[in-house]
């Protein structure tokens, strides 16, 4: 692909989701990258690699022999005040498990793009959320893409908002594995010298590196303080709900794009309203423009930001639509739709509540068609609600 | 040649191995570099060298949302002609889609084997790059005739764009050589 | 988040709120154990027999809170404040010069 291993300014070119990531990576220029390589996610890494070889960046590379370690790696060198990156999906994900929780105790603002893939058994290399969901209480924030070109601009949001000062948290930012990791799209990438000013240099407040002021990191905390550090936890998470919109701000007037917790598509006026994230997004879209072409009052709500979740936010998107479908790609076994949970919590306070509907498609890449999108939109519409689990492209 | 879609969807149909993915990598980097709004994506099963398989392109003046595969293509590509006794190369296929196929055939004997009443080309991509390149490399062929037959972007594009993704990788000579290769079948394609 | 360090001697005195200390349960206050007087753990004493104690330094090496060091070639006495009592330095003492004795008779 061209124009990836020079210096670039603003321009526009044909990159995959994967190397759009890589991309952002090359920009940020992170001071370690520890990170194993696993489909749909190694071209991340591969194209990252290849700037390390080249010297496009000084990133200290760190070949690890897993995702525990990748993880583990990670979390050293932000503890000592270093950017951190890795990258990740799936079992690489799964694997990782123990040190996500780390991550995110020890406050580590660590960035990782995840290409989301199924989880094994039985064994699938094809996207859908089950890994990334079944981090989701891990204390990461979790950002999804629809594209390329937002899978590449997340990670500077990502970025900022995890060393932001009143959150240091760590970040995923997700893409469909291959629907977007392996589309070749239009990507804009934005000026180097721009982006390197945008991302400037972590300041830490604490590094184990700071030898004047030595810390402890890591001690042991019982029934005596462990509860008390973990609500603070929660409070980081309170904050990045708000420092999400202002990083978000900042990014803007570097990008041109918007970063807001959802995209409303349609939604003014809308009767049937479709939640859903990342490519699905897309392809909703498409559908969404036709049946408002053909008089239909539809809308898509897009949620990009998945943890913390807007809940007000979506409530009051959704309060007045009359029947809501929620389209996602993920069980949680034995329970409501993790997507389709969330969404019902936050209208559980509005005053006049919509219908609802959960929808499970796509699992282990099954394509999810627009014909899928239009069937559940019309179900919408009619205000046909099972109250239970519903299928598109199951057979 | 967008039409009323203002979107032009091309299928390929090739083997693993024959370079169908970046044939369709290839014609959406070139229409982006006209300003277009492009997509391409295989469809990623198995990876088995030899393997039937089908890569996507989207080529667009606006911007391009949808994710599904292509499932009413414009245009369908055959890069190898065995193909059309195993796969159903025309499904999604209307009226006024286009199929070209790598072939020794006339277009008309094409049009009976695949079942198709719609424009149909032929050409021997396989012949012109044994000839131009010295190795059965049907792809960069294939993508003159199809440049030929729908208009999607010109000659000269094609050639640009062949010229700066292969140049570095595989030399002035062999480049060439795809260039003339691209040339014959964009002026014998019928 | 705070700049005094924590946690403060007057803090180690109690329970502080989630809003109080830093976050990821990091310790900014160096050497702040010291603060904690292990000793009071104590249920038996290490005695030194002086006579027999040949300066090897092993009870030094191996003791867990530095209750006993080793300065300028020459063993401290233990420090009663930190010395818990577990034993250690009598167990590793090859001229078992240390006797660990039931803290109770020490009144």
């Amino acid at each position: 692909m061209s124009g990836l291993e020079k210096k670039c300014k603003k321009k526009m070119v044909p990159l995959t989701g994967n190397y759009a990531i890589a991309a952002a990576m090359r920009q940020i220029n992170p001071d370690v990258v520890a990170a194993y390589p696993i489909t749909p996610q190694s071209a991340i890494v591969e194209q990252f690699a290849r700037f390390v070889a080249n010297g496009i960046v000084d990133t200290e590379m760190v070949r690890v022999e897993s995702e525990h370690s990748a993880m583990s790696a990670c979390i050293g060198a932000s503890l000592s005040g270093a950017r951190a990156m890795t990258a990740t999906c799936s079992a690489g994900l799964a694997l990782m498990w123990e040190m996500l929780g780390v991550a995110s105790g020890l406050r580590c603002p660590i960035v990782m793009p995840v290409a989301n893939r199924a989880l094994s058994a039985p064994i699938n290399i094809h996207c859908d959320h089950s890994d990334s969901m079944g981090a989701r209480d891990f204390g990461w924030v979790q950002i999804y893409s629809e594209s390329a070109q937002e899978a590449y601009e997340n990670v500077f949001l990502a970025l900022k908002l995890a060393e932001h000062p009143d959150v240091q948290l760590p970040v995923m930012v997700c893409e469909d594995g291959f629907i977007t990791s392996h589309c070749v799209q239009n990507v804009e990438l934005h000026d180097d010298a721009v982006m390197k000013r945008f991302v400037g240099e972590r300041k830490p407040e604490h590094s184990l590196l700071d030898l004047k002021n030595p810390i402890t990191v890591g001690a042991i905390e019982l029934q005596d303080y462990f509860f008390e550090t973990k609500r603070q936890q929660e409070e980081a998470m309170g904050h990045a709900l708000k420092a999400y919109l202002k990083v978000g701000a900042d990014l803007s007037r570097v990008t041109g794009s918007k970063y807001p917790y959802f995209d409303s598509y349609g939604l003014e006026g809308a009767e049937a309203v479709i939640v859903t994230m990342s490519s699905a997004a897309g392809t909703t879209k498409a559908v969404v423009d036709r049946l408002r072409h053909d008089g239909k009052k539809v809308g898509l709500l897009k949620l990009r930001l998945f943890r913390p979740f807007p809940y007000e936010q979506v409530r009051d998107a959704l309060r007045k639509a009359k029947c809501v479908g929620v389209l996602e790609r993920s069980f949680s076994f034995g329970a409501y739709a993790p997507l389709f949970s969330e969404v019902r919590n936050s209208l559980y306070e509005a005053g006049k509540k919509p219908k609802l509907q959960s929808y499970v498609f796509g699992l282990g890449g099954r394509d999810l068609l627009e014909s899928d999108v239009e069937e559940a939109f019309k179900e919408l519409l009619a205000g046909k609600t099972t109250g239970g689990m519903e299928y598109k492209g199951l057979r | 040649m967008a039409d009323a879609k203002g979107i032009v969807e091309i299928r390929i149909h090739g083997r693993g191995g024959q370079g169908a993915k970046s044939a369709s990598q290839l014609i959406v980097e070139a229409a982006m570099d006209q300003g277009k709004q492009v997509q391409a994506f295989p469809e990623y099963g198995p990876e088995r060298s030899g393997a039937p398989m089908v890569t996507y392109a989207r080529i667009s003046d606006k911007r391009i949302t949808t994710y599904e595969p292509v499932l009413r293509p414009d245009i369908v590509m055959v890069i190898d002609p065995t193909l059309l006794e195993q796969v159903d190369v025309t499904n999604g296929m209307t009226g006024k889609s286009i199929l070209i196929v790598n072939t020794n055939k006339k277009a008309a004997e094409i049009r009976n084997e695949a079942g198709f009443a719609g424009k149909t080309y032929a050409v021997d991509a396989t012949g012109i790059s044994i000839r131009k390149i010295g190795r059965n490399l049907p792809n960069t062929p294939m993508l003159g005739a199809l440049i030929k037959v729908t208009g999607v972007i010109s000659l000269e594009s094609l050639i640009e764009k062949v010229e700066k993704m292969f140049l570095h990788k595989i030399g002035k000579e062999k480049t060439q050589a795809n260039i003339d290769a691209i040339k014959e079948a964009y002026e014998k394609v019928a | 988040m705070m700049a005094a360090k924590f946690p403060s001697k007057e803090q180690l005195k109690r329970k502080c709120g989630w809003r109080e200390i830093p976050a990821a349960g990091i310790i900014t206050r160096a050497a702040s154990a010291l603060d904690h007087k292990t000793g009071s753990w104590r249920a038996f004493r290490p005695v030194i027999d002086e006579k027999k104690c040949i300066q090897c330094a092993f009870c030094a090496a191996y003791c867990p809170d530095n209750a006993v060091r080793f300065v300028k070639g020459k063993r401290t006495p233990i420090n009663l404040d930190y010395c818990k009592g577990c034993g250690i330095c009598a167990q590793t003492c090859p001229v078992k010069a240390i006797t660990m004795v039931e803290e109770a008779k020490f009144g």
